[in-house]
């Protein structure tokens, strides 16, 4: 029985598809057998993040529609043993996303995977609530930032009403909140809302922090999940993210404003 | 904050002012979540009939839609000022 888990924000640009690659990978490299899913029907990126662009032959809605089977579209990663996409139609309308589709898709893979990552479109339309209504958990993806914090709380609404677990009154979905694009210059300069600030206003338990960082534009350039740049802080930062997500304790790290000397501190800079 | 801030004005950081921001909005969001789409408009319309016998602001009438498993309780709170005095 896979555990379900989206990661969703209802604003776009913020992160969502390289947390759903990098967690997706980070879940594989700890042995658990994971899918990483994209919802987003006609906009599709999750195979470029991922390097597997070229390789998609058949997609999610192929199928749904039993134009394809499952172990035909899944396409295994070449990097890590464990992993595997399925990649969303470029070209089908979204309404193509249906409930019992979706259900019947997530139930075969629940048989054979350990982790089922699906990653949402932007929005609170068909696609990210088709996203969101399986979840057992969520990772709220949100930049530091008014318009994201904003809608953070508005999806954090959504799966509290038409998940399916709220629906069916089961336990609540579990709900993580990962920072992302956090630059703590900025927000020592009083420039940027804090992980306090943001914690104060959405109050949900942290996944992780994500510095902003030139590693995670680097690695999509090239097709690579940031969790691999295991040099890099945002590398780094996914990593301890996965390690919390499968319930083990960890620092923050790369919130250097501690690091500031006494002299800095009494002359700013 | 440096040693030497505390000498320069006090102006608020834009970090604050945006947390003040999304407080407020935030707050007022989780309220109007689960209500329905009627609920502005008829708050509109009382405050239109409670103004043809009383002078009231704006937000001296509120709407609250309670809904549970069985029924649902729809609250109205409408604050008057001290003195009501009969309109001419």
């Amino acid at each position: 029985m896979a555990r379900i888990i989206v990661v969703t924000s209802g604003k776009g640009g913020v992160g969502k598809t390289t947390t759903s690659a990098s967690i997706s990978t980070g879940l594989a490299q700890r042995g658990y057998k994971t899918a990483v899913i994209d919802f987003d029907v006609g906009l599709r990126n999750l195979d470029l993040i991922m390097n597997c662009e070229r390789r998609v032959v058949y997609d999610f809605v192929n199928v749904i529609q039993g134009e394809a089977t499952l172990n035909q579209a899944l396409i295994r990663d070449k990097r890590v043993e464990n992993l595997f996409i399925l990649p969303a139609s470029q070209t089908r309308d979204k309404e193509a996303l249906t409930a019992e589709g979706v259900q019947k898709v997530l139930d075969e893979m629940s048989e054979t995977f350990d982790y089922l990552v699906c990653d949402s479109p932007a929005g609170i339309e068909h696609g990210a609530l088709m996203a969101l209504y399986h979840a057992d958990e969520a990772i709220v993806v949100t930049n530091p930032e008014v318009s994201s914090v904003r809608d953070s709380d508005r999806i954090l609404g959504i799966l509290q009403s038409k998940s399916r677990r709220a629906e069916e009154g089961r336990e609540p979905v579990k709900e993580h909140l990962l920072l992302t694009r956090y630059n703590n210059e900025r927000v020592e300069r009083g420039e940027m809302l804090s992980l306090e600030d943001v914690n104060d206003i959405l109050s949900i338990s942290l996944l992780g922090v994500i510095p902003e960082s030139q590693a995670v534009l680097n690695a999509s350039n090239q097709g690579t999940p940031v969790i691999l740049e295991d040099d890099s802080e945002a590398g780094g930062a996914y990593a301890d993210a996965v390690a919390r997500l499968l319930g083990e304790e960890r620092p923050l790290r790369f919130l250097d404003g501690q690091k500031k000397g006494f002299l800095k501190r009494m002359f700013g800079g | 904050m440096s040693f030497f801030d505390y000498f320069k004005t006090k102006k608020k950081s834009s970090a604050s002012v945006a947390k003040e921001r999304l407080q407020i909005i935030v707050a007022h969001e989780r309220n109007t979540r689960d209500q329905p789409d009627y609920l502005p408009a008829l708050q509109q319309e009382l405050l239109e009939v409670i103004r043809r016998y009383v002078e009231i602001d704006d937000d001296q009438v509120q709407v609250q839609l309670d809904r549970n498993d069985s029924c649902s309780v729809l609250e109205l709170n409408v604050t008057l000022p001290e003195e009501i005095t009969d309109p001419q």
